[in-house]
């Protein structure tokens, strides 16, 4: 075993990794409030009002940061999965149940954050339309990943049937994403993405980019804090 | 391998046969529940032409999943499924053939009577192979996929409704190419993309779902 | 043929079952597991056919990692454990040929007739018969088994008559001699010699 391997292994045993984890969560947590902060005043008082849709629209910056929160933290909740299957390491199981929650949280606030933002926008509490369907979906998938965790008693089977059923999950979440895609246009295009220009001011932009990364560090944060206690608990 | 594969599609189907009551219930499900929805939505004509599609593709997917608890249950229970374990042959081939068969008694049922539904919806008769064609697709996606969700849940007391969420999801997008294509149809567009989807589904879940239930087979059978 | 198992550790429900086991086969070999209800009797017979990971150690076939062969190493083998694994609604003759297939053996119908015979089964469905005929059913598959160099047998002389009892040892036995190995508990005395033992009260 070369000594590079033998420092990730070491990490990745339980004990070594709860008082890291400890300090890595203050840290994060710090940041979290420091920008979260930050975006909520850029998003409130400095971005400019909205020609369309006046200031109803501001809520535009926990939505989309919460919506984007969703998908990549379930995409690292498989890769955690994917290493846990494959080297058998407690830890990274660990890892993919304490995401579990925050992910759902993020959905749901994102699927609530919608609904506030399309009954001043399209006069409903709730639109059809392809990204809120798909955030529904992907609500239920999350779901049914602690369910089947919760549900099994033997702690090494949940943890394996959870990884094996977030695999399948992320594999289908870009067939599921285009199918409903397909399904309906309704919702306002994605005017921020990582390959187009944003058709928005880049202070909007600005603000959306700082309340995700404020999501992320408070992402970071709760869910080490879960996985001391998930330690904790199979000691 | 196909001998083995074949021997265990005769085996389910030969159980399935001397268990007839069971199959029949689960098709006579699929005809309840398309009856309940004009009791529930009103009977005019229009509007019951239009929901038809959706209507029959939700029943199939919900007649689907309920039979879905069968596949691997009772041969858990009495110990065969342990002997699947430790087959000759690769655990994915038997997975696929568990599906098959399950497709053969659950889902190749619903694309024949489908049409029977139809004619209650009063379908205009272009559409009847378009709905056909699009079940046949994508009923055997439905089995593919379940038997992922029936092998992680295998033996858990939450059981059928775990499974409904754990499955459901992933079948979002067969309900839609499915029910989605008949709508074409009756729009007067072609409906060859959603059907080509489908089976790009449909070669996409045989290829690769076989191989994730063989693995949920393994962890759920520790 | 080989089969080394070491250091291997089973945990269950919290529980250390055993810890620290060494098992070690070689053909014309004989191994009884031996211990009270709940010692792991069940699960060392599981891990030793691939169908339980131990929490720590291998087991290993001829030198390789079972993990690794899967169907290689599940082809040389026979299990037949507490559950009947037999279909209800299927005739145990039926039931036996589909087992052979399963296994990769290529059997006659006359031989499957034969060996539904040595152990007097009738033609019925399995769910007709009555406890001890089932058992006899499924250990029916040792006859046509002799090509398989391993047996993994969980109590097979439960719910045996003294007939079938003494027929089931003839097997054991005539296995052994002809160079095949087999591990199996019980609680019952029998008369079958092991070579080796293996003690989870300890």
């Amino acid at each position: 075993m070369t000594a590079q391997s033998v420092k990730w292994f070491w990490y990745a045993s339980p004990q070594t990794f709860y008082p890291v984890a400890g300090v890595i969560a203050r840290w994060c947590g710090a940041a979290a409030a420091v920008l979260c902060a930050a975006g909520l005043y850029i998003g409130l008082f400095v971005a400019p009002t909205d020609a369309q849709q006046g200031e109803a629209y501001r809520i535009i910056f926990i939505h989309v940061p919460a919506a984007w929160m969703s998908m990549f933290i379930y995409v690292v909740m498989a890769f955690w999965a994917a290493i846990g299957l494959a080297f058998n390491t407690r830890l990274s199981h660990m890892m993919a149940s304490a995401l579990a929650p925050t992910g759902a949280l993020f959905t749901f606030i994102a699927l609530w954050t919608g609904s506030f933002w399309g009954k001043p926008t399209w006069g409903t509490w709730w639109v059809w339309d392809a990204r809120l369907t798909s955030e529904l979906i992907l609500l239920f998938l999350y779901f049914g990943f602690m369910a089947l965790q919760a549900a099994i008693d033997d702690r090494r089977r949940a943890e394996r049937a959870g990884a094996l059923l977030a695999i399948v999950g992320v594999v289908n979440v870009p067939i599921i994403y285009y199918s409903v895609q397909w399904w309906n246009t309704l919702h306002q295009g994605a005017s921020v993405s990582l390959t187009r220009a944003p058709s928005m001011a880049a202070t909007m932009l600005t603000g959306m980019l700082v309340m995700a990364l404020a999501f992320w560090m408070y992402s970071i944060a709760v869910t080490l804090l879960r996985v001391r206690c998930l330690i904790l608990e199979n000691r | 391998m196909l001998e083995a594969a074949r021997c265990i599609v005769v085996r389910d189907l030969l159980v399935a046969w001397r268990r007839r009551s069971d199959v029949a219930t689960a098709l006579l499900f699929f005809v309840i529940v398309t009856s309940l929805f004009p009791l529930g939505i009103g009977a005019e004509p229009d509007l019951l032409r239009s929901i038809a599609p959706g209507v029959i593709w939700v029943a199939a997917l919900l007649s689907c999943m309920l039979s879905l608890g069968r596949l691997f249950a009772a041969d858990h229970a009495d110990g065969t499924l342990e002997q699947l374990l430790l087959s000759s042959e690769p655990l994915g081939v038997i997975a696929a053939a568990k599906a098959l068969a399950h497709w053969l008694v659950s889902g190749l049922p619903l694309v024949l009577i489908a049409p029977l539904i139809a004619l209650q919806y009063d379908l205009p008769a272009p559409l009847y192979p378009v709905l056909a064609l699009s079940l046949l697709l994508g009923t055997p996606v439905l089995s593919l996929i379940g038997a992922i969700g029936a092998a992680l849940t295998l033996g858990l007391r939450g059981g059928g409704v775990l499974l409904s969420l754990l499955v459901l999801p992933l079948y979002v997008p067969v309900l839609i190419m499915g029910a989605g294509s008949v709508d074409m149809a009756a729009a007067g567009l072609a409906p060859d993309g959603q059907l080509l989807l489908l089976a790009a589904l449909l070669i996409f879940a045989a290829a690769f779902a076989p191989w994730a239930t063989a693995a949920a087979l393994r962890i759920s059978v520790e | 043929m080989n089969l080394e198992a070491s250091h291997l550790g089973c945990e269950r429900g919290g529980r250390t079952l055993f810890s620290d086991l060494s098992v070690s086969l070689r053909g014309g070999e004989l191994l009884r597991v031996a211990g009270p209800n709940g010692s792991g009797k069940t699960s060392l017979l599981r891990i030793l056919c691939g169908l339980l990971s131990p929490t720590t150690g291998a087991v290993r076939w001829e030198g390789t990692e079972i993990r690794r062969l899967r169907e290689e190493y599940s082809k040389q083998l026979v299990y037949i454990g507490h559950a009947a694994a037999v279909k209800d609604d299927l005739t145990a003759a039926e039931n036996l040929r589909i087992a052979c297939t399963l296994a990769g053996l290529r059997v006659s119908p006359r031989q499957i007739q034969q060996a539904l015979d040595s152990f007097e089964l009738a033609d019925l469905p399995v769910k007709r018969l009555s406890q001890g005929q089932r058992r006899r059913a499924v250990l029916a598959r040792l006859v046509v088994s002799d090509s398989l160099p391993l047996w993994l047998l969980d109590e097979p002389y439960a719910a045996l008559d003294a007939a079938a009892g003494r027929l089931a040892e003839e097997l054991i036995d005539g296995h052994v001699a002809r160079g095949g190995a087999v591990v199996f508990t019980t609680h019952q005395d029998t008369r079958v010699r092991a070579s080796q033992v293996i003690d989870l009260d300890a």
